[in-house]
């Protein structure tokens, strides 16, 4: 049958069960949009291409599908690069379709054009410039395929015009993919899930790390088995929110910089370390020499390359969480033995809870903004956050009870992408309430998505934690330079609820607690369009307890009684 | 810290030769030599890259590279019986009085002179580090106009009977 490249294209994305596409067009992709004219696949269309690959981002985190989007050359895919890093940073799959100037003409500086694949190169996990309409349709199976399997990770695909305007005869049934060079990683090591349950049944302080691959790897049951079946404690990483239930007793809230204290002391006191889906990022281990001291390592990770990247691994094991922790629980029984540990966490829970003081001007504490929140919904929405103090309050304050439902940018800590986050969430899973926590700051860098959620009827929440201040880097300040307030301060800010008022959402100010129950129960009783509640926080609050950078977990300042 | 030759078995693509490099510059790993060329399989390449590195930095190198979908394979050749060469063109000043001296040397390291100027001639040596190391420094004494070298290939030997 004879179609154009474009059509080959949007056949190739229905044959991977793409449904909903998020992008913003242009002259490079002219043929893409007028082949989704008419085409069942939905297309989101964005106000700027970050704010569009955070949305694909979003969905993809909230769903656990592939996120899809779509720019047109040039400036249309430079602005995607961020949202590309942010989920390269964070393993999650995206598959970003860019628009190319013809193909005589690459090479030449041709209007709007830009080497993609060669400035992404060390942000994605592959990328591909299509070169002959005959490529299409096995490099987008390709695409999906590498993008969602293994350690999962964004892929570009850069599609010159004349490729998609092109028409070639297309057979289906044709289409192969040929990666001799990427295998996908089945089964594990026995012998090493052998040991590692030789170490946990002889362990007396084990402690249960766990990070992002447990949910990527959709393997919060078989987590949750493991902590249960031995009564295990489990701390886990801001990407591993959601990954262990939030209200369980076992569950030690988040460990490292802004982790909680009883979190860090059992990393500290531990003897073996059970660490899942993570990657010892320096934001979680501090100084590295004194991390989990006493403690043997079982690392498993479905990436080889992160065993043995940052510590010394005793037992490292290979494999998707899921299988390996599958195997593992199969040869593990129930029985509780670390009763003199549990003791010990117990006593620090109840010296170091978390805490926040009163507010010295009066005005509302944003942690108790967070714990409002948590009240309202009981883990039953999704939360996404921009960067900075709110998106630490959140980690902290909020108890996750499901995975994907914390969507935040922990290793490029991206500020901006809680809103489009948001929306591709709420587009992802319309059942949820889904709830942007936000600063001041960071709700400027994308705010223009508002015009999106407002077009789509969107009822996503964005509740500006405003300090009027960029206010994690003026925490740093003032602990770090001496309170020398340079460049953080954000009085100047807009009247948020007159902009959202503008962009056709509803705006709520909430300047005093008593208003706080009232404003956020009234913006999720709302359906068909989004909220901003600007509420006016504390100005000065800090984030703690904190592992100064470079510390170690055992000496955290701060969140103690004074 | 010793050095490492790698030989890394790669699609014969564009860009491919690229990833590697970004990947060992953003990684902070230092290439020593690198030389690149297809196969006996036009639909494969093969880059001979040499690296310093300890054992960890070895194995963080082996598996960053293993990531990179374009890569099919690696070889670790460092300790391994293989036969290492690399190739080297040397601009030498010689004018008449000096030519026998050099002409010699050429001689003793099996070299060859390709190129007779009027003041300078240029040589030839094919060899692994140790006998090019050697004849660079036989020949600076009479003053090296310009140097280039193809970086090393390697190959393991064929199994003995
Ligand atoms: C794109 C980007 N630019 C700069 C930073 C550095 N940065 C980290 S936190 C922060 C302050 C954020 O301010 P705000 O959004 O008001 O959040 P708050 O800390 O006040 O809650 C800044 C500037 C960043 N993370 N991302
Ligand atoms: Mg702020």
């Amino acid at each position: 049958m004879q179609l154009k490249g474009a059509e080959i294209l949007l056949r190739c994305l229905q044959d991977e069960g793409v449904d909903t596409v998020f992008g913003y067009p242009g002259g490079a992709v002219l043929p893409i949009y007028d082949a989704l004219f008419e085409s069942s696949i939905r297309h989101i269309l964005g106000r700027h291409e970050q704010g569009v690959a955070h949305a694909a981002d979003g969905y993809a985190r909230a769903t656990g599908k592939v996120g899809v989007c779509i720019a047109t050359s040039g400036p249309g895919a430079t602005n995607l690069v961020t949202g590309i890093a942010t989920a390269n940073m964070d393993s999650i799959p995206l598959v970003c379709f860019t628009g190319q100037v013809g193909t005589p003409v690459i090479g030449r500086d041709a209007f709007q054009e830009a080497d993609i694949t060669g400035i992404t190169m060390p942000i994605t996990k592959h990328n591909y410039v299509v070169e002959r309409t005959e490529d299409v349709a096995h490099t987008v199976k390709e695409a999906f395929y590498i993008a969602s399997t293994n350690r999962p990770g964004p892929v570009v695909v850069d599609l010159p015009k004349d490729v998609m305007e092109r028409s070639i005869d297309y057979k289906p049934e044709e289409v192969e993919v040929n990666l001799r060079g990427y295998r996908v990683m089945k089964g594990y090591n026995s012998g090493q899930v052998i040991s590692a349950v030789e170490l946990i049944k002889t362990a007396k302080r084990p402690v249960i790390y766990a990070g992002g691959g447990v949910i990527s790897s959709n393997a919060a049951e078989e987590l949750r088995e493991l902590a249960l079946k031995r009564k295990i404690p489990v701390t886990t990483t801001l990407m591993g929110m959601g990954a262990f239930p939030g209200n369980n007793y076992l569950n030690l809230g988040m460990l490292g910089m802004h982790g909680t204290r009883y979190a860090n002391y059992a990393i500290g006191e531990s003897d073996l370390l059970i660490a899942i889906g993570v990657r010892f990022d320096d934001r979680v281990t501090g100084n590295i020499a004194t991390f989990a001291p006493h403690a043997r390592v079982i690392h498993i990770d479905i990436d080889a390359a992160e065993i043995g990247k940052n510590v010394d691994v005793d037992v490292p094991i290979v494999g998707q969480v899921k299988e390996v922790l599958q195997g593992i629980n199969q040869r593990l029984d129930e029985v509780t033995e670390y009763w003199e540990w549990h003791q010990t966490i117990d006593r620090w829970k109840e010296e170091f809870p978390l805490r926040y003081g009163n507010s010295c001007e009066g005005r509302i504490m944003p942690q108790n903004v967070i714990e409002k929140i948590y009240d309202l919904t009981r883990g039953n929405a999704i939360i996404t956050t921009e960067v900075g103090q709110n998106q630490m309050w959140a980690a902290q304050y909020y108890k996750f009870e499901h995975p994907r439902t914390f969507l935040t940018s922990g290793g490029l800590g991206t500020m901006g992408y809680g809103l489009p986050a948001a929306i591709g969430a709420k587009i992802g899973r319309p059942d949820l309430p889904v709830i942007d926590i936000a600063g001041d700051g960071s709700i400027q860098m994308n705010i223009q998505e508002l015009a999106t959620a407002v077009q789509y009827q969107l009822p996503v929440i964005v509740c500006i934690l405003n300090n009027q201040f960029l206010g994690m880097v003026r925490q740093w300040q003032g602990l770090f330079y001496g309170g020398r307030y340079s460049s953080t301060d954000m009085s100047h800010q807009p009247d948020f609820v007159k902009l959202a008022e503008a962009y056709g959402a509803i705006g709520i100010r909430v300047s005093r607690e008593e208003e706080l129950d009232h404003a956020l129960k009234q913006a999720l009783q709302v359906t068909d369009r989004p909220v901003v509640l600007d509420i006016l926080v504390e100005r000065e609050a800090d984030v703690y307890p904190m592992v100064p950078p470079g510390g170690s977990l055992s000496q955290m300042l701060g969140g103690v009684e004074i | 810290m010793r050095r490492h030759t790698l030989a890394v078995i790669v699609e014969n693509r564009p860009g491919v030769l690229t990833r590697v490099t970004t990947l060992f510059r953003r990684r902070g790993y230092n290439i020593e030599s690198l030389a690149v060329g297809e196969t006996e399989n036009p639909s494969i390449s093969r880059i001979t890259i040499v690296v310093m590195g300890d054992e960890k930095i070895m194995e963080q190198v082996t598996k960053q590279l293993y990531k990179l979908v374009d890569v099919i394979k690696i070889v670790d050749i460092t300790d391994k019986r293989s036969v290492e060469r690399e190739l080297v063109m040397i601009k030498v000043k010689a004018d008449v009085n000096v030519r026998a001296e050099i002409v010699q040397i050429v001689d003793i390291f099996r070299a060859r002179i390709v190129d007779i100027g009027k003041t300078s001639l240029i040589i030839e040596v094919t060899g692994d580090s140790g006998k090019i190391d050697a004849i660079v420094e036989s020949l600076k004494p009479f003053g090296i106009i310009e140097l280039v070298r193809t970086g090393i290939v390697a190959m393991v030997r064929g199994e003995i009977k």
